[in-house]
């Protein structure tokens, strides 16, 4: 099994910080607007250095919203910031209407996305928004799994012509991707090649996935671990190659079964070579407030969920 | 200097292109759209600066201009084709399969002349505010105009954006309410009452020009010339424009019935028997 020794732990919304305030020295055009969440997006360090170029929204999601369409009209691509729940569910017409089916050059920059949240509780951990933004024509989305992945992600989506929703997270999280990645929108990443059971991770997850084929390795089983940082459009040929290698995919994310990466693959493999598969996802269910950790457990999202997800799935190839 | 018997002649057209197009496909908004006629004329004819022939969505350097309140299309539509952007022509496709002339603007299809889509309401002042906002950014002098039912002021993003405005002194934004009382369900001070529409804006820290004859274009074009010698000063400028719904047509007029209903065919006959074919019906 391929190692990816930990390069340290950080959490995934300052790779968002720390790129934007890049993408501040190197884009001039790149503005960035906050509703009220500068510190928990880590986009101080851009607000301090360019002042002129960041907009604070105030607790208006809707405006901020309606005001990043605008401000494309003349060149300027604009990064928006707040929680994952408030980038989606709160102003889903807006992003609908107003970017979306209008084909603006914004990004929807998401944080505090599933459950790893935390204490908040359900009101913000936001379960559905990879559903409501992947069902949305013309949206890009981008879900990256640590610190180094959401730094090259939010570069990347500056030269990307079209609407984007980027989603991390809150808490610190294993770095393992390599810092000199480039990132390539819509192209999944083969981490751990297998021969038994194929494992389609996204976000938080990927890691997980990582340990849970180390894990099967000591059982004598061969687990194909592949990183799907963007769920839309999907690395349709990375999945089917793999898949028709190992016969069964075992999908994991931080979101609901419905509307999540799973039923994308799902869908895919539905049209082309039906495939046993198991979701580690959110069964229908809101969270509730916890450590990010004891939630993980508790709603199944584990590296022993995907242990058992792949030893459930080889028995029905 | 403003032309306006010119400007009266093309107003005369447009109504006709309203009526027109409402009735061929049996559906669309000719209230407002008629309410709204001498608004639209004199901005595309007198006030805004813009590049009709050569359209570019980025608009630097131009005037801007967002209609908030999509459904009045059929206005815009002709407006805008007999400014030029696009062939007369095409208005006979309004609403109509594979047309660029959708229900309610949209970018989609290209079509010359529009920059965002509208029709679910609230949403076009934050995106006027945004792109005046990049107008700044970009050291330009040029203004930004939006348009917004009275009805459409019930929902609440309007509120966020009026408040962000006059706190960021967003004051190259020229935003004007078609004040004529009437929504869907009837009139709006049944439906939700504005309240003291002039008190509310002011006290969001706009300036605010009413204007009592919004269907005599002289006074339009009067007080959207009086509106831009107040910007640049600080504060974002508002004009509560009073019109009448269905202007032009009176069977239309005094009632909400005709906010979104088609005329049959003796209704048409009889509208376009009130209504002067000055430059040819397309």
């Amino acid at each position: 099994m391929k190692e990816y020794p930990v390069l340290g732990t950080k959490d995934t919304r300052s790779g968002f910080g720390d790129g934007l305030l890049e993408l501040g020295r190197t884009n001039e055009n790149v503005v960035a607007m906050c509703a009220d969440l500068t510190g928990s997006l880590k986009m101080n360090a851009f607000q301090d250095e360019f002042p002129e170029r960041f907009f604070q929204a105030g607790i208006a999601e809707a405006n901020m919203i309606g005001m990043a369409a605008g401000m494309t009209i003349g060149g300027k691509i604009p990064f928006t910031g707040t929680f994952a729940n408030f980038s989606t569910s709160r102003v889903y017409d807006q992003v609908r209407q107003s970017i979306a089916y209008s084909e603006k050059n914004v990004k929807i920059c998401a944080s505090h996305a599933g459950l790893t949240l935390g204490e908040d509780g359900a009101t913000h951990q936001v379960l559905e928004d990879l559903g409501m933004m992947k069902m949305l024509p013309n949206m890009c989305v981008i879900n990256p799994c640590d610190y180094n992945q959401t730094k090259a992600a939010t570069i990347a989506i500056a030269d990307y012509e079209g609407p984007v929703y980027l989603r991390f997270g809150r808490p610190k999280v294993p770095i393992f991707m390599p810092e000199d990645m480039p990132f390539e929108i819509g192209k999944g990443i083969l981490l751990n090649e297998g021969t038994d059971v194929t494992i389609v991770a996204t976000g938080h997850l990927v890691w997980k996935a990582l340990e849970a084929a180390k894990e099967l390795e000591a059982k004598g089983i061969s687990a194909e671990v592949i990183n799907i940082h963007t769920i839309k459009p999907l690395d349709e040929e990375i999945i089917l190659n793999s898949v028709m290698k190992t016969k069964c995919v075992v999908t994991a994310e931080e979101h609901q079964i419905a509307g999540g990466l799973g039923e994308s693959v799902s869908s895919l493999l539905c049209r082309t070579i039906p495939t046993p598969q198991e979701f580690v996802a959110v069964d229908d269910t809101f969270g509730e407030s916890g450590t990010p950790d004891e939630l993980m457990t508790k709603y199944g999202l584990d590296a022993v969920d995907i242990i058992s997800a792949c030893e459930a799935v080889i028995k029905r190839k | 200097m403003a032309d306006i018997t010119k400007m009266k002649s093309v107003s005369s057209q447009v109504r006709r292109d309203i009526v027109r197009m409402v009735h061929a496909n049996n559906s669309g908004h000719p209230g407002g759209s008629l309410g709204c006629v001498e608004y639209f004329v004199a901005l595309y004819f007198d006030i805004l600066n813009h590049n009709a022939a050569d359209f570019d969505m980025d608009g630097i350097d131009e005037d801007l201009f967002f209609l908030s309140n999509g459904h009045i299309s059929p206005v815009w539509y002709s407006v805008l084709a007999h400014s030029g952007y696009f062939e007369k022509s095409e208005l006979a496709t309004f609403r109509k399969l594979n047309s660029r002339l959708q229900g309610h603007p949209a970018t989609e299809e290209g079509l010359e002349g529009i920059r965002i889509a509208s029709g679910s309401l609230g949403q076009g002042l934050s995106v006027g505010i945004g792109a005046a906002q990049t107008k700044k950014l970009n050291n330009e002098d040029s203004l930004v105009y939006t348009l917004h039912g009275d009805g459409e002021l019930q929902e609440g993003q309007i509120w966020e954006a009026a408040m962000y405005a006059a706190a960021n002194k967003v004051d190259n934004i020229i935003a004007t309410v078609d004040y004529n009382g009437r929504q869907i369900d009837g009139d709006v001070d049944d439906v939700l009452s504005l309240g003291d529409l002039e008190g509310k804006w002011k006290a969001f820290g706009w300036e605010v020009l009413v204007e009592d004859n919004g269907n005599d274009l002289e006074a339009v074009v009067n007080v959207l010339n009086k509106a831009k010698s107040l910007t640049g000063k600080g504060k974002p400028v508002m004009i509560l424009l009073r019109t009448e719904m269905g202007q032009g047509v009176d069977y239309m007029m005094g009632t909400h019935k005709w906010h979104g209903s088609a005329p049959n065919d003796e209704q048409l006959a009889n509208a376009l028997g009130q209504l002067e074919e000055t430059l040819g019906d397309y």
